[in-house]
């Protein structure tokens, strides 16, 4: 119960503190817009290739993009962290009984209310793009869950690499590294089927991948969704291994700090 | 008065409010930041670590918040083991770490009202408390303005508020007056002061002011290299260095050096030095050889024009133990020193 109340306070702090950047209020807002026009336009031929398998490329993109958006914006989740490390609020607030968990997970928590609610712009752009959701509100609803599910993951492994690494150069770099890897190993602006085999077998164990067929299985008439439930499996699974390597982090950071 | 030396003295079986025993922690890369430090804070006591940057005191101090894991060594804090019962000994703690924790993008009654929240305060009293504290500590016109415009003394001041928010029994104070300007540092000494002689607060505060830690604690331990070099009262340090240092105008050089050769042969003198008309005694009692001085020198024809007395400072203390001087020490220390003054 007192991590709860600790989450509450910490998610408080965040949130206010978002809210008095105006700028980062619109970019966080624009940024998805900007990519579903850009890679709409560039890649909309791209269905007329021979068993790509769906007809409208904004149909393909919308779930993609909503998955991009979720796994872009969390991944930098843990920069907030190093910033509270550096100006020693971390230490300040490690030295009061608030949860360890609690730390995290407002971060995780705050990463998941932008992208939530970035999610809900692309979705509704998408729609008046032409995308259709076969499922109807159903489907709009799996989407933002899945959405989700994988920027708490990945929010988490965020902060978790903050604590271990405690500098701003080398997370960006881990960052990097992995993020726009994970986007191409997945079916997030190509089809599955025109991937060359290795990289289908690989991004069967990616955790971007997972959402993005999960995203557009609650897209498709839910005649289709089978196969919605193992992939939500799998990230919510991933949230917890990534949650866990998060907590653990802290005990490192006491014996490294 | 009364009640404050009445807390000041508790009963000679009373728990110290903070125990460290043979604590030792080495970092990644070989530093052994802390070599064994043992000492005791008794309650409502002010306790200083002296050091030069680098001797180990803030990773002492980390260690005895709960944030560094000793590698070996036990530590209690107000009654509780800082390993087995972290949760216990960090309700009852406040720490002010050496650079500032002040959450910028939050205004003053921001960040103490989330301090208090994390503390489970009550609500109420929670409000009552956050006004308080921002009336002591001069910050109630900037209360409601983000942290990020305040300047660096509103900022230390702020970091304080927040360590004393849940009014804990034991207070670190981490180079709580670094980039204070002289006016604000000697306030500030006086908040804690009376602080602690209101509540019974236990404080350990790490300085690497000489000044600081003679005007503050009545405990002083100088810290070098990780080790604890010596232990006691800032009187009792400076009693263990045998000597006062009497300094005589004589006007002149050729007056000067006449009574250089007519002081060194007189009792309680051990050193003599005759400096640009100036005479620089090292004398066993200082107070008390001064008129035996003067009158020696008078009927050799010689007049004092002034003289003065003083008394050794914690700079000699630290010179006596360590063997470098504290300024030499410190600069070492800057030179080698590769991070975050650990």
């Amino acid at each position: 119960m007192s991590a709860i109340a600790d989450t509450y306070y910490m998610l408080g702090r965040l949130l206010r503190a978002s809210w008095r950047q105006p700028i980062w209020v619109i970019v966080e807002i624009t940024q998805p817009v900007i990519w579903l026009l850009l890679y709409g336009q560039l890649f909309r031929k791209v269905v007329e290739i021979p068993g790509f398998g769906a007809h409208s490329y904004i149909q393909f993109l919308t779930p993609g993009v909503a998955v991009m958006t979720a796994l872009f914006g969390s991944a930098w989740a843990g920069m907030g962290l190093i910033d509270d490390f550096d100006r020693g609020v971390l230490d300040r607030l490690l030295t009061t009984p608030a949860s360890r968990t609690a730390i995290i997970l407002a971060r995780v928590l705050h990463a998941g209310i932008a992208g939530g609610v970035q999610t809900l712009i692309i979705l509704l752009i998408g729609i008046g793009l032409g995308a259709r959701v076969g499922s109807g509100p159903l489907g709009a609803i799996a989407l933002l869950f899945v959405a989700v599910l994988l920027g708490s993951g990945f929010a988490a492994a965020s902060n978790g690499v903050a604590l271990l690494v405690r500098r701003e150069e080398t997370f960006i770099a881990v960052l990097n590294f992995f993020t726009l890897p994970l986007t191409f190993l997945s079916a997030s602006l190509m089809s599955m089927t025109l991937m060359p085999p290795w990289m289908q077998v690989a991004s069967r164990l990616n955790p971007v991948n997972w959402a993005v067929v999960g995203a557009r299985t609650a897209f498709a008439p839910m005649s289709a969704w089978a196969a919605l439930g193992p992939n939500i499996l799998w990230l919510i699974a991933f949230v917890v291994a990534t949650s866990a390597f998060a907590t653990w982090s802290f005990v490192a950071y006491r014996r490294t700090t | 008065m009364e009640a404050a030396t009445a807390v000041a003295h508790p009963g000679a079986t009373a728990e110290p409010a903070i125990e460290a025993r043979s604590l030792r922690k080495a970092y990644p890369g070989g530093v052994q930041a802390v070599d064994g430090v043992t000492f005791a804070v008794a309650k409502a006591e002010i306790f200083g670590l002296l050091g030069p940057n680098g001797a180990g005191k803030s990773t002492t101090v980390r260690m005895l918040a709960t944030l560094t894991r000793p590698d070996s060594g036990h530590a209690r804090v107000a009654g509780r083991d800082v390993e087995r019962e972290a949760a216990a000994v960090r309700r009852a703690i406040g720490y002010v770490s050496q650079q500032s924790g002040v959450d910028r993008e939050a205004t003053g009654r921001e960040n103490l009202t989330l301090q208090g929240h994390l503390y489970r305060m009550e609500r109420g009293r929670l409000r009552r408390r956050v006004d308080e504290l921002l009336e002591m500590l001069g910050l109630t016109h900037a209360a409601d303005r983000l942290a990020r415009g305040y300047s660096g003394g509103m900022k230390r001041r702020l970091d304080i508020a927040m360590g004393l928010v849940h009014e804990p029994r034991v207070l670190f104070l981490d180079e709580p007056t670094t980039g204070l300007d002289p006016e604000s540092r000697a306030a500030l000494w006086q908040d804690l002061t009376q602080v602690r002689d209101r509540t019974g607060l236990s404080i350990l505060l790490t300085t690497h002011y000489l000044e600081e830690a003679d005007a503050l604690a009545e405990q002083v331990a100088i810290v070098d290299h990780g080790r604890v070099v010596a232990l006691g009262t800032p009187a009792g340090l400076k009693a263990e260095v045998r000597g006062d240092t009497v300094d005589l105008d004589l006007g002149d050089r050729v007056a000067a050096e006449r009574a250089r050769d007519r002081v060194a042969p007189l009792e309680g003198v051990v050193e003599v030095s005759a400096q640009q008309g100036r005479l620089h005694i090292l004398a066993a009692d200082g107070p008390a050889a001064l008129p035996a001085l003067v009158g020696a020198l008078r009927d050799a024809g010689l007049e004092v024009r002034s003289a003065s007395v003083a008394r050794p400072s914690l700079d000699e203390v630290y010179l006596h133990y360590t063997g470098r001087a504290f300024a030499q020490a410190d600069q070492e220390a800057v030179g080698g020193d590769g991070g975050r003054g650990w």
